[in-house]
C-alpha cells in the first residue's frame, strides 16, 4: 500500500457514492429498538419504490441523540440533513416514500437545536457519517493519510512535538499532558515498548469510548499506531470491557481490514515500521480502569493496582516502557497530525485545550452524547443543549466524573468546563459523564450509590479501601435509616478524609468524593435524618478516638 | 460439578494427572469425551498456549459452558501451565465470570447511574417481589436468574435491561415484570 493506493481507493469509493444517503444508526442503543430490523426495512422499501439508482441506505455510528432513537439521517435532498426521530421498523416505507414528497408522520428532529448547533466535533466528526464496519469508508473521508504523513514525513520527535504544542491533555479524567507522556516513553530505555489504548470505560453514566469505538473504530487505531511510530513501538493493545460486545466486533472487523490493506501489520507504507494490535476483553472491573491494574489485566492477572513508581513509560506491560492512554486521547492524535497542534491548541481554554465529549443522561430533556469545546459553561451544555428537566421539574445538581467524581449544584452551573475549575468545585471532569439530577433525587441515597458502587468494585488489595469503603458504606445506610446521630457523620468525615490520604490507587482515593460534595453542598440533607445524641455532643469527635 | 457425575470428573483428573509434563498436546482430550474442551483446547492453541491470554481463553469457556465448573478450570490451567489457584484466582475476581450454571433465561438489570436515578432500583425490587430470588440468583425451577450491571454503556436509553442477552429499552418495573412472567409461563 502507498499513498497513490489510498487515494485511489478513496477516489474509487467516492465515485461509487449515490445522490440521496439515509443513513441509519447501528449503534448500541439505537441497535436495542431493532434498528437493524429498520435498516432493512428501508432497503427493502427503497427496492420496491425503485429508488435504488438515487438513494443508498448506510449503516452509520452513533449520531449523538440517543434519547430520540432509533435514528434516520437523510443527505442529499436538501441543503441540510434531515432527521428522524423514534423510528419504528414499519415507518420505513412511509420515510423512503417521503424522499418522493409523500406523507411521512415520523417526527422530524431539528437540526439547529442547540444539542447540535453548539457542538465542535473533532473525535465524533465521522460518528454518524460513515459505516463502521467499511474502511473504504473511512479512507474516503482522508482516513490514514496522517499515519502516511507521520511515518514519510516526520521524525518520532517531531509527531511528539506537535501533540505537545496542542495541549492535548489525557482524556480518561486525570488530564496528564499527553505530550509529556509520550515523549517520557520515548525516551525510556528499551528495545521492546507497548501501547495500550485504555477502553475499559467503567463509569457508570459514561459511553462516550463506546460510541467512539463503535462509530469510529479505524480513527482509534490510526492514533495507536501514530502513537506508536513516536514512541518507537511495534505492539498494541486494546483493552475493551466485555459489556461493550458491538465495539469488539466492530474493532475485530477494522483490524482485519486495516491489515488486509496494509495498514497495521509489517511495513506499513513499505517503510520499516510495523505495529499490530490485539484486542483485549476486560471481564467486568471497574478498578481495570486504573493503569496499573489495567496492564495486570491485559497480562492475564488479577487486576489489582501497584504502587508507583515505576510508572508504566519506565516499567509497564511485562516489565517494558508503556504508553497508555484512553480511546478518547487517541481518537485526537488524527486531527492534530491534520491540522497541527497549534489549530488544536487554539480551542478551548488556557489549560485545558481542544475538545471533550460528553454523556448527558439522568433526569434531562436531551439524552445524548455531545462535543464541545472546554471552557464552555454547565449552564449551556445542561439548560440549553440538553433542555434541563423533564416534567417542568428543577435541575437540583450535575454529577460529573463517575464515583470518583462529585455532584456540582444547580448554582454553579455557570462554572466553565476545564479540569481545573471542576476540580475546584471538589468534582473532576473524569472520561465525560455528567448524570443530571432533579429536585426529586434524594443527595444521600446517590452518595450511597456511588459507596456501594466503590465497595464492590475494591479490588481488596490495600486495607483503606477494602475496609473504609464497606464502614463507610454501613454510615450512609445507618444515616438513611434515621438511626445516626452527629457522631456518625463526624465519623463518616473522619473516614472521609482517611480513605483519601491513605489509599493505593486512584479508585480508593477518589472513592469519598461523592460523600465529600454532597456533604459540601447539600449538608442539610444530611442533618435532616440525624437523631439526636443520648450522650450529649462532644466537644471534639477526634479526639476520644485517639486516645 | 453438577452435570458430571464423580467417575467423569476423577477420571478427568487422572487424564490430567497422567501426564504432567506432556506438551500441550493434540492427544491429550478430557475424560468426559465433551466435545466442548477440544474446542477451548482448539481456542488455546490460537493463543499459542500463552498464559497472558487466560481472560481471553476463560470468556470462551463461559461461552462455551455457560459458566465455569471445577473442571473446566483445572484443564485451563493444565494447558496454559499455570496453577489452578491462580486460574481460580483470576476467574473469581472478575465480576463477568460466574462459577454457578445460570437459568434458562438471564435478565440483567442495569444499575449505572443514569439508569438508577431513572428508577432502575424499582425495577429490581419489582422482579425480586415477582420471583423471590435476589440479583445474582437463580429461581428453584431454574427458569430466570436475575443480575445486575454496573453500567452497560447504554445511558442514552435508561433505564436499560437485558433479557437473554438483548438490550431493551426505557424499561418500566411493568415491562420488566410482564416479560420475567412469561418465561416463568404465569
Amino acid at each position: 500500500m502507498q499513498i497513490e493506493d489510498l487515494k485511489a481507493l478513496a477516489e474509487k469509493h467516492k465515485s461509487s457514492r449515490k445522490k440521496i444517503t439515509m443513513r441509519a444508526c447501528m449503534s448500541a442503543g439505537c441497535m436495542s429498538s431493532r434498528a437493524d430490523v429498520i435498516k432493512k426495512n428501508l432497503e427493502t422499501a427503497v427496492k420496491e419504490q425503485g429508488l435504488e439508482v438515487a438513494v443508498e441506505v448506510r449503516r452509520v455510528g452513533c449520531m449523538g441523540f440517543c434519547g430520540q432513537g432509533p435514528l434516520i439521517g437523510v443527505d442529499g435532498l436538501s441543503a441540510k440533513e434531515k432527521l428522524f426521530e423514534f423510528v419504528k421498523p414499519d415507518d420505513a416505507s412511509a420515510i423512503v416514500g417521503s424522499l418522493k414528497g409523500g406523507k411521512c408522520d415520523v417526527q422530524v428532529g431539528n437540526p439547529d437545536h442547540p444539542f447540535f448547533a453548539k457542538q465542535f466535533k473533532i473525535v465524533r466528526a465521522n460518528g454518524g457519517i460513515i459505516d463502521p464496519e467499511r474502511i473504504d469508508d473511512y479512507i474516503a473521508i482522508g482516513g490514514y493519510t496522517a499515519l502516511h504523513q507521520v511515518l514519510t514525513e516526520m521524525q518520532p520527535a517531531q509527531v511528539v512535538d506537535e501533540v505537545t504544542k496542542s495541549g492535548l491533555r489525557g482524556r480518561g479524567g486525570a488530564g496528564f499532558p499527553t505530550g509529556l507522556k509520550w515523549g517520557t516513553v520515548a525516551k525510556s530505555p528499551g528495545a521492546k515498548k507497548y501501547i495500550i489504548c485504555n477502553g475499559d470505560e467503567g463509569d457508570p453514566g459514561a459511553f462516550m469510548d463506546r460510541s467512539v469505538l463503535e462509530s469510529d473504530p479505524h480513527l482509534v487505531l490510526e492514533g495507536m499506531a501514530i502513537a506508536a511510530y513516536a514512541v518507537g513501538a511495534d505492539q498494541g493493545f486494546l483493552y475493551v470491557r466485555a459489556e461493550y460486545p458491538l465495539a469488539i466486533s466492530r474493532l475485530q472487523t477494522a483490524i482485519k481490514q486495516a491489515k488486509q490493506l496494509g495498514l497495521l501489520g509489517s511495513g506499513i507504507f513499505e517503510t520499516p515500521f510495523n505495529f499490530n494490535v490485539d484486542i483485549r476483553i476486560g471481564a467486568g472491573a471497574f478498578v481495570c480502569g486504573e493503569e496499573t491494574a489495567l496492564m495486570a489485566s491485559v497480562e492475564g492477572k488479577r487486576g489489582t493496582p501497584r504502587p508507583r513508581p515505576p510508572f508504566p513509560a519506565a516499567s509497564g506491560l511485562f516489565g517494558c516502557p508503556t504508553l497508555i492512554n484512553n480511546v478518547e486521547t487517541f481518537a485526537n492524535i488524527t486531527a492534530i497530525i491534520n491540522r497541527g497542534g497549534e489549530w488544536y491548541a487554539g480551542i478551548g481554554t488556557e489549560k485545558s485545550k481542544g475538545t471533550k465529549v460528553f454523556a448527558l443522561t439522568g433526569k434531562i430533556s436531551n439524552n445524548g452524547l455531545i462535543e464541545v469545546p472546554m471552557g464552555i459553561p454547565l449552564r449551556q451544555i445542561i439548560m440549553e443543549m440538553g433542555g434541563g428537566a423533564p416534567d417542568g421539574r428543577q435541575v437540583k445538581s450535575v454529577q460529573t466524573g463517575g464515583p470518583s467524581g462529585g455532584c456540582i449544584p444547580a448554582a454553579y452551573l455557570d462554572t466553565p468546563v476545564d479540569y481545573e475549575s471542576l476540580g475546584k468545585l471538589g468534582s473532576i471532569m473524569g472520561s465525560g459523564g455528567m448524570v443530571v439530577m432533579d429536585d426529586t433525587t434524594n443527595m444521600v441515597e446517590i452518595a450511597k450509590f456511588y459507596m456501594e458502587f466503590c465497595k464492590d468494585e475494591s479490588c481488596g488489595k490495600c486495607i483503606p479501601c477494602r475496609a473504609g469503603t464497606a464502614q463507610m458504606e454501613n454510615l450512609l445506610n445507618k444515616i438513611i435509616a434515621r438511626q445516626a446521630t452527629a457522631r456518625d457523620l463526624a465519623k463518616l468525615e473522619e473516614l472521609c478524609d482517611m480513605v483519601k490520604n491513605t489509599s493505593l490507587c486512584g479508585l480508593g482515593q477518589t472513592a469519598p468524593n461523592p460523600v465529600l460534595s454532597t456533604l459540601k453542598y447539600f449538608r442539610s440533607e444530611y442533618e435532616e435524618l440525624l437523631q439526636p445524641d443520648k450522650f450529649g455532643p462532644r466537644a471534639n469527635p477526634t479526639e476520644t478516638v485517639t486516645k | 460439578m453438577k452435570n458430571a457425575d464423580a467417575d467423569t470428573y476423577m477420571s478427568a483428573i487422572l487424564t490430567i494427572a497422567e501426564k504432567p509434563t506432556a506438551k500441550p498436546a493434540a492427544d491429550l482430550k478430557h475424560g468426559s469425551g465433551d466435545k466442548r474442551f477440544k474446542i477451548l483446547e482448539v481456542h488455546m492453541k490460537k493463543h499459542q498456549f500463552k498464559q497472558d491470554a487466560l481472560i481471553e481463553v476463560l470468556h470462551k469457556a463461559q461461552e462455551l459452558f455457560g459458566y465455569l465448573e471445577d473442571d473446566v478450570l483445572l484443564f485451563v490451567a493444565h494447558h496454559l501451565k499455570l496453577p489452578p489457584s491462580r486460574v481460580y484466582g483470576v476467574a473469581t475476581f472478575y465480576h463477568f465470570f460466574t462459577l454457578k450454571p445460570q437459568g434458562e433465561h438471564t435478565c440483567v438489570v442495569c444499575l449505572g447511574t443514569a439508569c438508577y436515578v431513572k428508577g432502575a432500583d424499582k425495577v429490581v425490587a419489582a422482579v425480586e417481589q415477582l420471583t423471590k430470588i435476589k440479583p445474582g440468583e437463580t429461581t428453584p425451577d431454574n427458569k430466570v436468574s436475575l443480575l445486575t450491571a454496573r453500567c452497560i454503556g447504554a445511558c442514552g436509553i435508561a433505564p436499560a435491561v437485558t433479557y437473554d442477552g438483548q438490550v431493551a429499552a426505557k424499561q418500566t418495573p411493568e415491562a420488566t415484570v410482564a416479560r420475567v412472567k412469561s418465561w416463568m409461563g404465569i
